[in-house]
């Protein structure tokens, strides 16, 4: 059944490489699976797929901010830009699940806000549902976009984030980007919270209704600097229109500025290492608890080990969910005795 | 008896909704309907007319002639209205998007034949609102598309004055779902804007400005609770007399009578024992008759056999004849408003205005009715209102007689016949008009054909009136296609918001409630055994715009547990397949309403195999006749379900034995 249809990893990492869709499809489906054998080959996957372009090649962007922003007409008008320059796309875009006790179901819309009406090959969009974890993240996002970058020259992660917490805006991306809504009570706490120094870049959207989407901007602009901010970064603010399509391509050449300032100060690949690290504490404390990552020596330990295998993070973090799980089986085996005999 | 000496109200026109395959067989259609005693002529176009597309255009195929005519170029329309007379006759035109290019043509073909404009009478539906919030006709985004509203206004409103150039619709928002207070408040709002737009055109003097506002009439809907649908009419006619009065300082009460046409309801006519639609047909059209003060101009009733297929001819002329019994069999043209001075009636209407004033509060507090479109608001509230319905009808608390009680029946000789009782259109119909379009564009000036539609363009770009250029395109023989790119040229497309996003209502039961989680189990179970959540596509491929079925079993497969990607309708079956293919999803749902699956269903299937995913199963929905279902069945489609399969629970449990089935897991069977 299910399981003997899961593809070779190896070969299906060649097709990949090549750019085949069915195969960028099908690794996306074997990296979702959660069956024990899919997640041997998803690890495999990822190994044969890395190598230096995961840590230094291609372009991660990550875009996010509140629903109705218009995140996604804003990616459909940065990828028009990027496909007219011949680079081709890869979308991620992340919707809430509804809550476990309702079912957990999804509804994925923002394709087609994303997409042209015209066919492209050179442009590929999957829809996650983010199933309530993570805050507003979905776990597989990591792995997935890490195959993206084998095959797209362009990444881009689409979530639904109300800048509440950092994690739903820091670690998703090369470069992070907030689409904030003109005069919104959002944007307002937003600027508040502070948090409003983590993306690289601001974009106020929805430029074409006019003062309300000057006045958020200049306010944007005029926010207090953060102590972990970079200097050698400007944090430019964008005033853009998505549907009448102006200020999209200064808004690109940030996102190309950006990741050449990582690049310069040599920064891209550590980024990288880092963010990578972060998700795979935060998998580990998901599924076991502060006292699951304890078992493996806590997230000093997670770090160094990841740090020590760069090229195979996924498989690195494959071992360690094994050898936690190996120990939390070890530990209940008196417990399930005991639940044997009553 | 003195009833010969009383004096009888004239009764409404009476007309019936009608046209297919070609123009010419639509014509001949005309004339035996006129023949039969109707009074005006009502033309259902096919949908590349209705979109904008030549027949010839590939988003055209399996659609030419098929739910209604196709009308490419004048010389069609002439062939649709040869030996009617222009001047005498009253049309109505369900024309949209591209409502000022048929009102062009028809006006063009009046010059030619030599008859006045001002002498044309009949009406352009022309209501770009409703086709984003049900109807599903739209092209151009909301600015361009009042814009072309507010033209065909300006221009008729001096050129042809007994047209009425828009007819603002409620009907479609109730046959997508709408609540009595949600149509009257909806429809409301949307001619506040279509006025505020003319208005702001600043082509009117002030002191015509009255006149605009009398030519605005209603399209509206009437359904099976037929007392509070007469209440709704009267509803409508105190709150249009106050608006018009109150906004438009309208001073003469004439002008501010609320004018309106009906089609009765159709979302309520059944597939099981068809018969019923004819009582239902007629206690509806007693809404829109019965109250003199509140009476329908023009009426066209259904068919019993709505839910089925098309009408034949027999079944059109059924429809009229009940029209015809009310009006000249019984008494009521004899008396004034029956209803007047029923307290109980005045309260009724009192309590739906109440009601319709907040929603329209609501709604201008939002910036009015296209920001609350765009926003996705006002179609997420018809989502809603159309899931309460249906649920009301799975737990039986809103009764369908034969649908969810008293089922038993005997076999009902009406579907015995050899063509299932329904109309088929002619197969060969769209090969023929390709070669028609095709031999006429070899016959036209390609010159003068060229000027006028830059001409065209020349009045888009710079804000001119779009009728005078669109008329001279009529003329010149520019094809349908042709003036509906142009136009996509200079404004663009644009798609509404699907309106799905609706919360899960945590309180209210999703029908049953230990179904619900019974499904919700298997759906959890089935997606664990296959390593992921169960994700399912609804497509809607070709130009179709039903839209109702694939909504409610997304939001339904979504209550279940189902991660669901559905991107609205008229998409390609080349766009549905890579969808499918890059979301990796385990089954592909497709609903087709238009009469199209044959080719539509066959070619998704073809471009799903051409991708690799031929083991994906394929289900598909909507107004299917058993014959193809097997014939689909035979093609590879695992299941097929029609109007009488009106409990999601059933086909949620369906569904998810169908993808079990795929996967060589073993079937759940059916729900306890
Ligand atoms: C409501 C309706 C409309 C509404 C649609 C509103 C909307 N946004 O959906 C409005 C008024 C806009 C409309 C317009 C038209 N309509 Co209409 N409409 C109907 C009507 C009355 C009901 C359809 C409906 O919504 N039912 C309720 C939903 C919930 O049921 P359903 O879609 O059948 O879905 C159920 C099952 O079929 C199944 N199902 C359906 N899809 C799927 C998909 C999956 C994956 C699954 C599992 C199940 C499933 O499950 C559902 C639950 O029971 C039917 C007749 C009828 N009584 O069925 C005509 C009908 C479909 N319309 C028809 C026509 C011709 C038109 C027009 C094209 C007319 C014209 N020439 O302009 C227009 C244009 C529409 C367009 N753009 O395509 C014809 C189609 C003829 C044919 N197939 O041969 C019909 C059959 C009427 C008739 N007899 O003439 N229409
Ligand atoms: N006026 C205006 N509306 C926009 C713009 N961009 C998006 N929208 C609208 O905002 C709404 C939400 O857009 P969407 O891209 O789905 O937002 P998301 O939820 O952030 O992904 C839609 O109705 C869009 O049409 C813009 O630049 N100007
Ligand atoms: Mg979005």
């Amino acid at each position: 059944m299910a399981q003997a249809n899961l593809p070779e990893p190896e070969q299906l990492a060649l097709r990949i490489l090549r750019g085949e869709r069915a195969a960028v499809a099908g690794g996306l489906n074997l990296l979702d699976n959660k069956l024990p054998e899919a997640r041997n080959r998803s690890a495999r996957l990822l190994a044969a797929l890395s190598g230096e372009r995961a840590l230094n090649d291609g372009h991660l962007v990550g875009v996010t901010g509140p629903p109705g922003a218009g995140k996604s007409s804003l990616v459909s008008a940065m990828i028009r830009e990027w496909r007219l320059a011949g680079r081709t796309v890869g979308v991620l875009a992340v919707d809430p699940s509804s809550r476990p006790e309702l079912g957990g179901g999804a509804l994925l819309g923002d394709r087609i806000r994303i997409k042209n009406s015209s066919h492209d090959d050179g442009l590929f969009i999957r829809s996650l549902a983010n199933r309530n974890q993570l805050g507003g993240v979905a776990t597989e996002v990591w792995p997935m976009s890490w195959l993206m970058l084998a095959c797209f020259d362009i990444v881009v992660i689409e979530t639904v984030g109300v800048g509440q917490t950092e994690i739903d805006i820091a670690e998703i991306g090369d470069t992070v980007c907030y689409v904030a809504q003109p005069a919104s009570g959002d944007t307002i706490q937003y600027l508040k919270s502070g948090i409003i120094e983590i993306p690289d870049i601001f974009v106020v959207n929805k430029s074409d209704i006019g003062a309300a989407a000057r006045k958020t901007a200049s306010e944007l602009g005029r926010s207090a600097p953060r102590p972990d901010r970079r200097d050698d970064w400007d944090y430019p603010v964008c005033l853009v229109s998505a549907t009448m399509n102006t200020g999209i391509r200064q808004l690109n050449e940030h996102f190309d500025r950006h990741r050449k300032y990582l690049v310069g100060a040599d920064l891209l690949g550590t980024l990288r290492a880092r963010h990578q690290s972060g998700w795979v504490v935060r998998l580990l404390k998901e599924e076991f608890g502060t006292f699951g990552l304890e078992l493996i020596g806590g997230c000093a330990a997670v770090g160094e080990r990841l740090g020590e295998n760069q090229h195979r993070q996924f498989e690195e973090y494959e071992r360690m969910r094994k050898h936690i799980l190996s120990r939390f089986m070890s530990a209940s085996q008196p417990s399930s005795l005991t639940k044997g005999a009553s | 008896m003195d009833s010969v000496q009383t004096k009888r109200d004239r009764p409404w026109l009476m007309r019936t909704y009608s046209g297919h395959s070609s123009a010419r067989a639509s014509n001949a259609l005309y004339r035996t309907n006129l023949a039969k005693g109707q009074t005006g002529l009502s033309v259902a176009f096919d949908l590349p007319t209705q979109t904008g597309y030549d027949a010839d255009s590939p988003l055209a195929r399996g659609e030419v002639g098929k739910v209604g005519v196709p009308i490419s170029h004048i010389e069609d329309m002439d062939q649709l209205f040869d030996q009617i007379p222009l001047d005498q006759m009253n049309t109505a035109m369900t024309i949209n998007a591209t409502a000022p290019w048929l009102l062009s043509l028809y006006i063009g073909l009046a010059q030619r034949r030599g008859i006045d404009p001002k002498k044309l009478s009949g009406t352009t539906q022309n209501d770009i609102i409703k086709e984003y919030l049900s109807r599903g006709t739209y092209i151009y985004p909301p600015g361009p598309s009042m814009r072309l509203i507010a033209d065909t206004i300006n221009y008729t409103v001096k050129h042809v004055p007994k047209w009425n150039p828009t007819n603002i619709c409620s009907y479609h928002l109730q046959e997508a779902g709408a609540t009595p207070v949600q149509e009257l408040a909806y429809a409301l709002c949307t001619a506040t804007a279509v006025l505020d737009r003319v208005q702001a055109s600043g082509e009117i003097r002030p002191e015509e400005f009255s006149q605009v506002v009398e030519r605005i009439s209603f399209f509206v809907n009437a359904g099976i609770r037929f007392v509070e649908e007469c209440c709704k009419l009267r509803a409508f006619g105190e709150m249009w007399d106050e608006l018009t009065l109150t906004r438009y300082k309208v001073a003469d009460p004439k002008l501010r009578r609320f004018r309106y046409g009906v089609q009765v309801n159709s979302l309520g006519l059944t597939e099981p024992q068809p018969e019923n639609n004819v009582q239902r047909i007629v206690l509806e059209m007693l809404a829109v008759a019965l109250s003199k003060g509140a009476r329908a101009r023009a009426i066209q009733l259904p068919a019993w056999n709505e839910a089925m297929g098309l009408p034949r001819p027999w079944d059109q002329q059924w429809a009229l004849r009940m029209q015809q019994v009310l009006a000249f069999e019984t008494d009521l043209l004899e008396y004034e408003d029956i209803l007047d001075g029923s307290p109980v009636i005045a309260a009724k209407v009192r309590q739906l205005v109440e009601g319709a004033r907040r929603e329209i509060e609501n709604v201008e507090a939002q910036g009015g009715i296209i920001a609350a479109i765009e926003s996705g608001y006002v179609k997420r509230e018809l989502v809603a209102s159309h899931m309460q319905r249906l649920r009301a009808i799975e737990s039986g608390e809103l009764k369908i007689i034969g649908v969810n009680c008293f089922q038993e029946t005997a076999e009902s000789p009406l579907t015995l016949g050899s063509d299932g009782g329904i109309m088929k259109t002619d197969p060969a119909a769209e090969r023929e008009q390709i070669e028609r379009l095709q031999a006429h564009r070899k016959k036209r000036s390609e010159a003068d054909v060229q000027a006028a539609l830059q001409g065209l363009s020349d009045a888009a770009r710079s804000g001119d009136n779009i009728m005078p250029s669109s008329i001279r395109c009529a003329l010149a023989g520019v094809s349908t296609g042709e003036w509906g790119d142009s136009l996509r040229a200079v404004f663009g497309e644009f798609r509404p918001p699907t309106g799905i996003d609706i919360a899960i209502d945590s309180r209210a039961v999703l029908g049953k409630k230990d179904q619900v989680t019974d499904l919700r189990a298997r759906v959890a179970s089935t997606g664990a055994a296959l390593g992921r959540p169960l994700k399912l596509l609804v497509g809607k491929p070709g130009l179709d715009g039903h839209s109702n079925g694939a909504e409610q079993i997304a939001v339904k497969a979504r209550d279940v547990g189902f991660e669901v990607v559905y991107d609205g309708i008229r998409l390609t079956p080349q766009q549905i397949a890579q969808a499918a293919e890059e979301e990796g999803v385990h089954m592909v749902g497709l609903s087709i309403l238009s009469g199209s699956h044959m080719e539509l269903v066959e070619s998704v299937l073809q471009e799903l195999r051409s991708r690799d995913l031929a083991s994906v199963p394929v289900i598909a929905g909507g107004i299917i006749p058993q014959e193809d279902a097997t014939k689909l069945a035979a093609l590879g489609v695992s299941a097929v379900y029609t109007p009488k399969d009106f409990n999601l629970n059933t086909i949620m449990a369906d569904m998810v034995d169908v993808i079990r089935h795929a996967n060589g897991l073993e079937r759940l069977g059916q729900l306890p």
